[in-house]
């Protein structure tokens, strides 16, 4: 048996001894400040000049309801244009051909570069552009009829969104490792198969988080979409408050559809990207 | 003389100023063991790469198995090949990798499988008993659900010789296999490729693995600033290296 060294004397053994709890008085007071600042805002609220019953009344009225549908729908058909476009322009950006590199990075500056509100207007007024619109020979129709508030709104959103997703892409590319990309092509692949099965699929990892980041910005953005007469959300409320008037109470009512709606979309975040995190070593938090 | 496997002719590749390459040729015969051997940032890994495709010549050529890489005599002028034809002729040649490089989203079975099924359209269920016999032939049958990220350095490394071979290459590439390898996972991998060699496989190993090179090389060949400075049979360039730079790199070394 090996010796136990000699240790010096004047420190006792302190294994046994149990910590104290700590006692927080920062978190307790804090805590009772904030109750006080949200019970005065409470109280404020609740006789202020809101009619509450008007807010419960409506909460599940039909416009409003079909509000949300027209909203989600709008959101998911946007956001399913924008990453398609987001997938297409971030493979042109990082391709070696210096046209297909200078288009992608114009049309990211374009419509990253002017207001989401105004490229809407401008896609739902082209019909004061080009009257009609076609393809020579085939097939043509005034653009007022093609030009719907649904079709102005996709174009608008999807396109804009498709910019901003092409950034996005593009940093999940650049994330992956070069040497998978050799290691795709030495077992044959060529660049596309490569992207499509070996980066992409990596890529998403990193890209899903900021992805629902955006696509929560775009069931918000939808409500732009009411200033070209789209039926979303928020369109719905305002066509209530013109008539009577309950401005703030409609307003409470989107508010609330908008935040549950959010609400439910983070936990639906969490499931992609537990789908997209397989191989990949926990990492510790 | 029978025809080379693998031909070098001339082979040069500059990166901007510096020289990785200058007009190295050398000839590898079916079912050698090449070992390639030399200071960082002498150009041995530019060499395999050059010879997979990886990166492309300046000047100079290289055949294999009697066909030109990477480019086609036309009109007395050298025409690239697409990539398509490249990648075809990739086919030819397995690549391991320092840094292993295994897809890390797919398990080991599937890092085997994907070349053979996604590259030359061949059944998943042949894919997947020849994977799972490969896999067995590196000794890692056990293994075949696990993620990269949930193998040690060694397994991993010997799922991407396996990956390699999948594709029934006729040359095997082999980029500093162990370097990148705790110390005592470096011996499972040479085990695996010490097997290889004694199957009959055609290899070029760029490695600093003297023992290996000793026991295994049939050619070791030095390389110094982008040129070979000395090649041939193992025991004599690693025994009695008659180049004073060769001689210096080996005392350097061991």
């Amino acid at each position: 048996m090996r010796a136990a060294p000699t240790l010096a004397e004047g420190f006792p053994d302190l294994s046994g001894v149990t910590v104290a709890r700590q006692a927080h008085w920062g978190r307790w007071l804090a805590a009772a400040a904030i109750l006080v600042v949200l019970a005065a805002i409470g109280r404020a609220f609740v006789n202020g000049q809101i009619e509450w019953s008007y807010v419960s009344r409506f909460l599940t009225a039909k416009v409003i309801l079909e509000g949300i549908i027209n909203t989600m729908v709008m959101a998911v058909l946007a956001m399913a244009l924008g990453i398609v476009l987001g997938v297409i322009v971030a493979i042109m950006r990082l391709s070696s051909n210096p046209v297909l590199a200078s288009v992608a990075a114009g049309y990211t500056w374009l419509f990253r570069g002017t207001p989401l509100i105004l490229q809407l207007l401008l896609w739902f007024n082209l019909a004061l552009v080009f009257p009609t619109i076609g393809i020579p020979g085939l097939w043509s129709a005034r653009a007022v009829d093609v030009m719907t508030p649904f079709l102005s709104a996709l174009l608008g959103l999807g396109i804009n969104q498709g910019a901003y997703t092409s950034e996005v892409m593009r940093a999940g590319m650049l994330s992956v490792d070069a040497g998978q990309y050799e290691a795709a092509q030495a077992i044959g692949m060529g660049r596309l198969r490569a992207l499509r099965r070996i980066i992409l699929p990596q890529a998403m990892r990193v890209v899903i988080p900021p992805l629902g980041n955006e696509f929560i910005g775009m069931v918000k953005a939808t409500s732009l979409a009411s200033v070209i007469q789209y039926p979303e959300l928020l369109h719905s409320a305002e066509n209530i408050y013109y008539a009577n008037s309950r401005v703030i109470e409609l307003l409470i009512v989107a508010g609330f559809w908008y935040l549950l709606v959010v609400s439910i979309l983070t936990p639906l975040q969490m499931l992609l990207e537990r789908r997209f995190a397989r191989g990949a070593a926990q990492v510790a938090r | 003389m029978t025809r080379p496997l693998v031909a070098v002719r001339s082979v040069s590749k500059n990166f901007g100023e510096f020289c990785a390459l200058d007009r190295v040729s050398l000839d590898v015969r079916a079912g050698e063991v090449l070992c390639l051997i030399g200071a960082s940032g002498s150009g041995k890994t530019t060499l395999l790469r050059c010879i997979n495709q990886l990166t492309s010549a300046d000047s100079g050529g290289i055949w294999l198995d009697g066909e030109l890489l990477g480019v086609r005599e036309e009109g007395g002028r050298l025409h690239r090949l697409t990539e398509r034809q490249i990648a075809r002729q990739r086919l030819k040649t397995g690549m391991v990798f320092q840094r292993f490089n295994l897809f890390p989203h797919k398990t080991a079975l599937e890092n085997i499988t994907e070349g053979p099924v996604q590259v030359q359209g061949r059944s998943k269920q042949d894919a997947r008993a020849e994977a799972m016999e490969l896999l067995g032939r590196v000794g890692l049958a056990a293994k075949a659900d696990a993620y990269p990220s949930q193998l040690s350095g060694g397994q991993q490394q010997r799922v991407a010789i396996a990956r390699a071979l999948a594709m029934k290459p006729m040359l095997m590439l082999f980029d500093e296999p162990t370097s990148a390898l705790d110390p005592e996972l470096v011996g499972e991998v040479l085990a695996v490729m010490k097997e290889l060699a004694r199957s009959g496989m055609t290899m070029m190993v760029v490695t600093h693995e003297l023992g290996f090179a000793r026991e295994v090389a049939d050619t070791v060949v030095y390389m110094d600033h982008g040129a070979i400075v000395e090649s041939g049979p193992a025991a004599e360039v690693l025994g009695k290296p008659r180049e004073v730079r060769t001689q210096s790199f080996l005392s350097a070394v061991i």
